[in-house]
């Protein structure tokens, strides 16, 4: 789960990371009297949305004029910010963050992740802050440091110096380091975080350090257990499909295409929309309905699918192991009633039950299209597109 | 021989008296499992399916002799029951829970390094269908029906995909000797390596079927171990090619976040050291059959 950068400056700031001073508006005028309340002559206002690149698509800008903050932000409030992570879709701008602007001598990058490979937590580092660490891995990665953090002991302070060296940092900028650094790790142990990331992480004209952004982003498998930071969710910045799907424990992602997916299991999901892509398709979803799918959470799958206007064949197809057949066959009979459906659906079903579950099928007269196989299935579902896109 | 069971193993049920493990623990015991107990904290000293119940784990292995154990146990209480299975001296610890904490995994496989190698907890899962040696026992959630009892190993980290590959296979007369989920969860006990190195050693394995996904290094530490290590045949599958970068499908494991974890990237990685990759999900079978027949005819 992602929070805005200014949730994340809030939280880092509890565990001690120096951060500006700012203020949260949400409304221009709102924005402008920030400015007024935090004193001073210059200030960058920031839209709040769930995406970095937002400098680069015009999210971000230095004023020099309690009217200008007001103005600028007044262009911000309701629109569409398109940044080059958020998609074609865009994410709307509702929260602007004002806050003194900062002299500047020099830009760190510093991340907090979760190594796959050590299984442990990772702090990444560089002196050249200000771009993706993408773009930094690929052009310059001597210019990263890594660091692995025992989750035995935890960060200790000798790593933190030592990555601090490693910088070029100097005097008391080592000091201010190791507290910046033992700030993020307790803020990511503590918190269930899964990224953690200041970019930059600046060093001011009088040598200070300061966190100028940060992102945070939470593991989703334990918000049961913080319940602070799943109340700081935005469901203005999600997708409102995926968002639906989600509250029904469906998991959905949307896509391009024009094929809607029900399946079981990630990996066959995942496997069907290559399937359908090998096929001449394009699906339109990832959507994993889980073991023990009741009629009802077909039905459900369906309404999720089908809220995707793209959408011109559903294709449904269930290895059951834990599900049964027959009660995925019953919930596709029960959706076509309730939902309303007039698309053509091709069904694959496999596994428990599956003699009954292709009984209730035939014997329910809908148009449904029968297949057997995974490839039968793709084949089918493409060909019975109603308007096959040029190739 | 199989990997990690056979009709020998002494099987532990944690969580078994929750519905969930009591209907597994059934089919199971159907499939002649060897399930001797289970464990709920709190309910010991009752009996589930005829099997007793205890306390703790560490009173069950003294009681039955478990070496294994399959874990049923809600997210918040997983890790916990893992570590306690550790220190119980359970050899192979099974975990089919999904949705547990990223950093209880990384604390969990923190604390199997306190044991040195010959008593360390093989622990598979979590977020997995489970292993399945077909005709002499299982530990998970699979429909045991759709595996003939064979000698090709198969490894992958989704459940209903390797469900996909088991019976394309079994349409096509190829057994399996042990099918091992290790499952979607980005941290994880065993990785698609350490399962393929007991596949080597096994004397009833002469193949592998290996179904990756995208996200994560462990189909690309698998192609150093296939080139360095592995005498026998690998196919692979891995599942993404139509996955966006940086979007999570369904798995919390399954994201691209780095260089190489897109499944196009991983294909050719795999290619690299000779594995025979399937062209498409629905051809894992017939690609099988191809390297087993070539082999026949070498």
């Amino acid at each position: 789960m992602d929070i805005h950068e200014y949730q994340a400056k809030d939280i880092l700031a509890r565990f001690g990371v120096p951060v500006p001073r700012g203020g949260l508006a949400y409304s221009p005028e709102q924005a402008g009297y920030r400015a007024r309340e935090l004193g001073g002559e210059a200030w960058v206002v920031k839209a709040q949305i769930h995406s970095g690149g937002r400098g680069e698509a015009g999210g971000v800008k230095l004023c020099r004029s309690e009217d200008q903050v007001r103005d600028y932000a007044a262009t911000l409030f309701g629109h569409r910010l398109i940044t080059k992570q958020t998609g074609a879709r865009g994410k709307d701008v509702y929260r602007v963050w004002v806050e003194g602007a900062c002299d500047i001598a020099q830009e760190l990058y510093l991340g907090f992740v979760l190594d796959r490979k050590s299984e442990r937590i990772m702090i990444v580092a560089s002196a050249q802050g200000g771009m993706e660490i993408e773009d930094l891995a690929q052009d310059q990665p001597e210019a990263l440091v890594r660091m692995i953090i025992d989750p035995a002991v935890g960060l200790v302070d000798y790593q933190a110096r030592e990555l601090a060296f490693r910088l070029g940092l100097e005097g008391g900028q080592i000091a201010q380091m190791v507290t910046v650094l033992q700030a993020c790790h307790r803020a990511y142990s503590e918190l269930d975080a899964m990224m953690v990331e200041i970019n930059p992480l600046v060093i001011t004209g009088s040598g200070d350090l300061v966190a100028l952004d940060a992102k945070m982003s939470f593991d989703t498998n334990a918000l049961y257990r913080r319940p602070d930071v799943a109340a700081l969710r935005d469901p203005s910045q999600e997708d409102p499909r995926e968002a639906m799907a989600a509250d029904h424990g469906l998991a959905y992602v949307g896509l391009d295409g024009d094929i809607g997916c029900i399946i079981n299991g990630a990996g066959l999901a995942m496997a069907t929309m290559d399937m359908i892509k090998l096929s001449g398709g394009e699906p339109a979803n990832f959507l994993d309905i889980g073991g023990g799918a009741s009629p009802e959470r077909v039905c459900q799958a369906f309404r999720t699918v089908l809220s995707d206007a793209n959408v011109s064949v559903i294709l449904v197809n269930i290895f059951a192991g834990i599900n049964r057949c027959d009660w995925i066959a019953n919930g596709v009979v029960q959706a076509y009633k309730e939902v309303g459906l007039t698309l053509p659906v091709v069904v694959r079903l496999a596994g428990t039950n599956v003699a009954e579950g292709q009984a209730i099928l035939r014997g329910s007269g809908l148009p449904i299209t029968a297949t057997d196989t995974l490839a039968e299935a793709a084949e089918a579902a493409v060909a019975a597109r109603p308007h096959p896109v040029a190739a | 021989m199989a990997i990690v069971i056979d009709e020998t193993t002494r099987v532990l049920v944690q969580g078994i008296s929750g519905r969930i493990g009591q209907f597994h623990t059934q089919e199971m015991i159907e499939a002649g499992t060897k399930v001797v107990g289970g464990v709920t904290p709190g309910k010991g000293g009752t009996s589930v399916l005829n099997r007793p119940v205890f306390n703790t784990v560490r009173e069950a292995v003294e009681a039955t002799g478990a070496e294994a154990s399959l874990l049923f146990v809600p997210p918040p209480f997983a890790a916990d029951a893992m570590m306690e299975a550790a220190d119980a001296g359970i050899k192979t610890s099974v975990c089919v829970t999904d949705g547990i904490p990223a950093q209880d995994m990384m604390r969990v496989k923190r604390f199997l390094r306190r044991y040195p190698r010959a008593r360390k907890m093989r622990l598979i899962g979590p977020n997995c269908a489970g292993v399945i040696s077909p005709g002499k026992g299982f530990m998970g959630i699979m429909p045991p029906a759709i595996y003939t009892p064979g000698r090709v190993g198969i490894v992958g980290r989704s459940g209903t995909l390797g469900y996909e590959a088991a019976s394309q296979m079994q349409a096509l007369g190829i057994g399996v000797s042990t099918s091992v989920g290790i499952g979607g969860d980005p941290i994880n006990g065993s990785s698609f390596r350490d399962i393929l190195e007991l596949f080597e050693a096994d004397p009833d394995t002469d193949a592998v079927m290996m179904i990756g996904e995208i996200g994560g290094p462990q189909e690309a530490e698998a192609a150093a171990f296939v080139r360095d290590r592995m005498t026998k045949p690998v196919v692979a599958f891995v599942a993404g090619l139509s996955a966006p970068r940086g979007r999570q499908m369904g798995h919390a494991g399954a994201i691209i976040s780095a260089f190489g974890e897109s499944a196009q990237e991983k294909v050719e990685i795999l290619q690299e050291v000779g594995i025979t990759v399937a062209p498409n999900p629905s051809a894992m079978g017939a690609t099988m059959a191809q390297v087993l027949g070539g082999k026949a005819a070498a």
